[in-house]
Parts: structure tokens; C-alpha cells; sequence
């Protein structure tokens, strides 16, 4: 068994519209920093054991589909990294 | 006729809306852990308003998963009754997919608590058969994430099917899509409304209007 550390980034669709990453947009202007296409998502980190890189990949996929993010307006993606 | 009012770890409303289905309206009604899932002897069953598990992840996310919700689809499937999602009820009830869409963050960014108009859009559901159609009803509010959201897929079938049951008349307080308020599933026995009817059930508390929608459920039952 390996043990592997997931980061799970959860951000709002691209046409959703996102007031809380407009709000910090507006703040960022405020601050000097000209920015576009502020968006503000979730970070979820866990770790998991399997026996792969790709069992762990699946099965943290499939929950991910399925809780951690709503595929209705959320898109997310999958990092993996062995300890 | 019984009916049930969901008790999440979190929901607050249980008893407002316990008090308008039993003392006001006279049903036996009985609160309802939500780890039950034997749900046969309910004819009605709401998901009451609150913040079931603090909303962490997203409101509804983790009550979608208790057991009684998960107990749900099949009591839909054969039409045992009729499922009533309030707020945080609609909220779990998207979640579970058993309503299409889903109830994102106010545009405003704030929790918005306050007496809003809403529209009749369907009375030809069980929920609403006691209003005119078009009719305007003042209900409260009061959530942070109330702003539906569609694919424009969804929306065409909703249209088609006509499942948008509720919408907000004039201002739109939470930036939903086409001002939706309140929608159906397609069988008509599931609803989802982010407006508090509970909240409105007597006069001491403005109209009254609330408690014809939970008159109206019992009226098709």
C-alpha cells in the first residue's frame, strides 16, 4: 500500500457568474494589482492509501464527482503527490 | 394522513413548520431523525429550512448523504407522497439531484433575511392549488446561498414541463436565473422553495399566505 497526499481544487464554472471572485477583484484593483478573471474556488486536501497512483487517482475521483464538488457549477481538478 | 418534518443535524425551521402542519393545521405529524428511513406511513414529508451540518461544503452537501434522503428516490419513485423542500431543504434536495439546478451563493454576498413578493407561476400543482395563477404572495427569506442556477438544457425542460413553480416578482433578490424561486420535479411530487411559507402562516406574522401553500399539499393528498 502506498499512501498518497490529493489536493482537490474546486473552482465556480467558467459561465457561472462568481460575486465573491469579482468582490476580490475589486479589492485587488484597490490594492494597485489590475487583475482580471478573479475566480474563488476550494482547496481540499487528503490523503488516501492505495496500491497506485491510479487506484488512488479513481477513487478520489469518484467522490469528487460526487461530493466534493457539484458538477451543476463547479468544476474541479486532481493533484496527486507520493509520500 | 401523516406527515413528517425532517430533523437534520442543523435545521432550525423543524419546529415553526411542525407547529403550522400540527397545532395550526391539525395534521399528525411527527418530527423525524434523520437517520430514519422507514418513511411509508408519511403522506408528506419536509425537509425544513436551516443550516443542516453548518452548510460546510455547500449547503445541503452533506444532508444529501443522511440516510433518510438517501431513502428518498425511492419513495418518489413510488409515489408514496409528496416531498416539500424549504431553504435549506430545497438546497438538499438539488444536491441529491432530486430537483434539477442548484442553489448557489446571493449575488449580493450577504445572507439576505427579509419579506419578499413572490408569483404564482403554476397553480396547477399540488403545492399551489389554492392561489389564482399570477397571484402575489409576501413570504420571508432568509438565506446566503439562494441564487438558483441552470444549465440552459435544464431550464428549457423546466419551461417545457412546466416546473417553475414560484418566481420573484419585481425585485430579484438573490440574482436567480429568471427570478426562480420554486420549482417541481417532473413526476410533481417533489418542491424545492427558497421562501419561508412557515414564516407567513398566521397574521400576527404579516399575510397569513404561507400556510395556504402547506393547505394546498394537504388538499391533494
Amino acid at each position: 500500500m502506498k499512501e498518497f497526499l490529493v489536493r482537490v481544487l474546486v473552482e465556480p464554472k467558467p459561465e457561472l457568474l462568481d460575486p465573491q471572485g469579482q468582490a476580490v477583484e475589486r479589492a485587488l484593483a484597490e490594492l494597485g494589482l489590475s487583475a482580471q478573471g478573479t475566480r474563488v474556488g476550494k482547496y481540499i486536501t487528503l490523503r488516501v492509501k492505495a496500491l497506485s497512483a491510479q487506484q488512488a487517482r479513481a477513487r478520489v475521483d469518484e467522490v469528487a464527482r460526487k461530493f466534493l464538488a457539484n458538477p451543476v457549477i463547479e468544476r474541479y481538478s486532481l493533484e496527486l503527490e507520493e509520500l | 394522513m401523516r406527515a413528517a418534518v425532517v430533523v437534520f443535524p442543523g435545521s432550525t425551521c423543524d419546529h415553526d413548520t411542525y407547529y403550522v402542519l400540527k397545532e395550526l393545521l391539525g395534521v399528525e405529524t411527527d418530527l423525524v431523525w434523520y437517520r430514519e428511513t422507514h418513511l411509508d406511513p408519511y403522506s408528506l414529508i419536509v425537509l425544513p429550512g436551516g443550516f443542516s451540518y453548518g452548510d460546510y461544503l455547500r449547503a445541503g452537501a452533506i444532508a444529501r448523504f443522511a440516510p433518510l434522503v438517501q431513502a428518498l428516490p425511492e419513495y418518489v419513485e413510488r409515489g408514496r407522497g409528496i416531498v416539500l423542500g424549504i431553504c435549506n431543504g430545497f438546497q438538499i434536495l438539488t444536491e441529491a439531484r432530486l430537483l434539477p439546478g442548484a442553489l448557489t451563493k446571493n449575488l449580493s454576498q450577504r445572507f439576505l433575511c427579509k419579506t419578499v413578493k413572490v408569483r404564482i407561476e403554476n397553480n396547477a400543482t399540488a403545492l399551489t392549488r389554492l392561489f389564482q395563477l399570477g397571484e402575489i404572495v409576501e413570504l420571508p427569506i432568509a438565506h446566503g446561498e439562494g441564487r438558483y442556477v441552470a444549465s440552459a438544457e435544464t431550464l428549457e425542460s423546466l419551461k417545457r414541463d412546466r416546473q417553475i413553480v414560484l418566481r420573484y416578482e419585481g425585485e430579484n433578490p438573490n440574482g436567480s436565473l429568471e427570478q426562480i424561486a420554486g420549482i417541481c420535479d417532473k413526476t410533481g411530487t417533489v418542491f424545492g422553495m427558497m421562501p419561508h411559507p412557515e414564516r407567513n402562516s398566521e397574521k400576527l406574522f404579516g399575510s397569513g399566505d404561507g400556510v395556504r401553500f402547506f393547505q394546498s399539499v394537504l388538499s391533494s393528498l
